[in-house]
């Protein structure tokens, strides 16, 4: 290598020294340490005690709470990630129009989204949903019976999904931008040769918008599988009603730092990252079915 | 172009007759109403705010605080366990600027590596970023807390800020798309003129990235001033919690049921991102639309 060039690799690693120190020492190190402590019983206070596959033994065998944090997890992204997604496609496409007013419709929209991930919108879906909450105000103004949002597991996750799928503006935000990239020439030509809404929405919109869709889907389904604020907020830490909102998240954190059992809640860990990772996958193996990249040029 | 505006003519031409003129006061009363339901809940939290406590449920159809009162900011004010409500403020400012700091300066450096240097290896470093991007905190979540427990560091907010110091994934991909824009024509001009790298990245490109930079610090801000996981795993004396963590213990204190003070605090804690957000509105949608940050 001549001095020149081993020159310009030093100049190259002295700028992203700091990215490779901090991924070695706050990413790379804990990983591979996390992994071990899966494989021992540790609570941090005596030193850790190799136990082997104790801990997913019991994690798939023997305890019924993590089946069911699965359980509530799956659900949680299955439902709020397509609602939240469809929401705010359907919104950026109401609001794609050339109207003055756009501009404040999408700062409205995107409002819940800015505050969303704070406590203090938690504790306000917390109050709104509750026994003489405006929501149940609502539902005896359609004469709907109330629902007791805190008694029933059910009605409890899905108050959060709704509180997910009320965050819809970021990607509709995202939606909106790819939505202004598609010409409007052809939508056009499309109309020329005859097409309906529907031939238009499904034959330009959507392949058009697919990349866009893709990368939603992808960040939208990681981060909803780490939910951990909202459950935590709303049942005060427990998951509760009934384990009802006992997010992935919520469960290691009980496990990790209420019970102190750091192998076991590591254990959990990777298998989180095992499942985030094949959903990732999946997404990616179906793209190449649905998602059309647009060469060059156009078409 | 000049095909373009023969089909814009032609589709005029041949949709003209079939198109009603669009009613735009239904646009606008449904789109409008819409809006203000989705908003609906904020403005009812608001409201209750200036409510008395043992009022807000009973007349939560109303949106008029009827009595109007300020004491449960007062209250609210008066914080937990002798610190006011101000002391977590301050505490969230100043862990607010530290990370911020480090998060845009320590972006910025690195950014500049990918996006302008060329060295052995980088594809695969910029690829491990790239999924680090995607990997889960819980991942790394317990060991890190061993690690700073062993440094001694529980109780304090190092565990949050001194990571911040080394690059944060999202900020770093979305200055290297920025600075991908700006014509690599100046940086040979300035070599010829003598300048070396760090005079190039310092003169030339972090002036000129400016618009990112501003982005990038109005999203760390949001995400410090909202973190919850980072206080409530690293912060335990009342003294030294930021305004997430208060909110969470005022909800676990709940006594009997002073809403009106946790509503009120609720609300002051929403107050610096809603102005943030109408300051550099511009910035923060530029940052959403064109790198995905999660809002």
């Amino acid at each position: 290598m001549s001095a020149r060039a081993l020159k310009q690799n030093m100049k190259g690693y002295a700028f992203i020294s700091p990215f490779i120190i901090g991924f070695l020492a706050f990413t790379f190190i804990p990983i591979v340490a996390s992994l071990y402590f899966s494989f021992t019983q540790y609570n941090l206070f005596a030193s850790p005690t190799w136990i082997g596959l104790e801990n997913y033994k019991k994690m798939f065998t023997e305890d019924p709470r993590y089946w069911q944090s699965l359980k509530v997890t799956l659900i949680y992204v299955f439902a709020g990630v397509p609602l939240r997604l469809g929401f705010a496609l359907f919104i950026a496409m109401v609001l794609n129009t050339a109207s003055r007013a756009v501009g404040l419709y999408r700062t409205l929209f995107y409002l819940p989204s800015l505050i969303g991930g704070s406590v203090a919108v938690a504790i306000m879906w917390r109050n709104i949903f509750g026994d003489e909450g405006i929501i149940n105000l609502l539902l005896a103004f359609f004469s709907i019976p109330d629902v007791r949002w805190f008694g029933d597991p059910t009605a409890a996750l899905w108050m959060l999904i709704f509180l997910s799928v009320w965050q819809f503006g970021s990607s509709m935000l995202i939606f909106l931008a790819g939505l202004k990239g598609i010409p409007m020439t052809y939508y056009e030509a499309a109309s020329v040769d005859g097409a309906n809404f529907w031939q238009k929405f499904t034959k330009i919109t959507l392949p058009m918008l697919s990349p866009v869709i893709l990368f939603n889907t992808i960040m939208q389904t990681i981060a909803a599988f780490m939910t951990f604020v909202p459950a935590f907020i709303i049942s005060k830490g427990t998951g509760g009603p009934l384990d009802g909102t006992l997010l992935y998240s919520l469960y290691l954190f009980i496990q990790g730092f209420e019970f102190f059992n750091m192998g076991y809640a590591s254990a959990m860990a990777w298998i989180m990252l095992i499942i985030v990772g094949i959903l990732t996958a999946i997404i990616f193996a179906t793209s190449k079915f649905w998602v059309h990249y647009e060469s060059e040029g156009g078409k | 172009m000049q095909t373009n505006t023969e089909i814009n003519t032609a589709s005029k031409r041949f949709e003209m007759p079939n198109v009603k003129k669009p009613k735009w006061w239904i646009y606008h009363i449904l789109v409008g109403g819409f809006a203000v339901l989705m908003l609906y809940p904020v403005i009812w939290l608001l409201m209750s705010s200036f409510k008395p406590s043992d009022t807000i449920f009973v007349t939560a159809q109303s949106l008029i605080p009827d009595p109007f009162i300020l004491s449960n900011f007062a209250q609210g004010w008066e914080g937990i366990g002798g610190n006011s409500f101000g002391v977590f403020i301050k505490n969230t400012v100043v862990l607010v600027i530290i990370t911020m700091i480090g998060q845009v300066i320590s972006s910025a450096v690195i950014a500049f590596g990918f996006a302008r240097l060329s060295f052995f290896g980088k594809s695969f470093w910029f690829a491990l970023m790239m999924v680090t991007l995607m990997l889960p905190y819980e991942v790394v979540m317990i060991p890190q807390y061993i690690i700073f427990s062993k440094l001694g560091w529980l109780d304090s907010i190092k565990p949050i800020a001194v990571p911040a110091y080394f690059g944060h994934p999202f900020f770093i991909f979305l200055l290297v798309q920025f600075i991908r824009t700006i014509p690599r024509e100046l940086d040979e001009a300035a070599t010829i003129d003598g300048c070396g790298t760090f005079k190039i990245f310092y003169k030339i490109i972090l002036p000129l990235i400016r618009p990112a930079l501003a982005t990038v610090s109005i999203f760390s801000f949001y995400w410090t001033w909202d973190n919850l996981l980072g206080p409530v795993l690293y912060l335990n004396s009342p003294d030294k919690y930021t305004v997430s963590m208060a909110l969470n213990m005022f909800l676990s204190n709940e006594t009997v049921s002073n809403w009106g003070a946790m509503f009120a605090m609720s609300i002051v804690t929403l107050i610096p991102v809603f102005v943030i957000f109408f300051l550099f509105q511009r910035h923060v949608v530029e940052g959403i639309s064109t790198s995905g940050l999660k809002g």
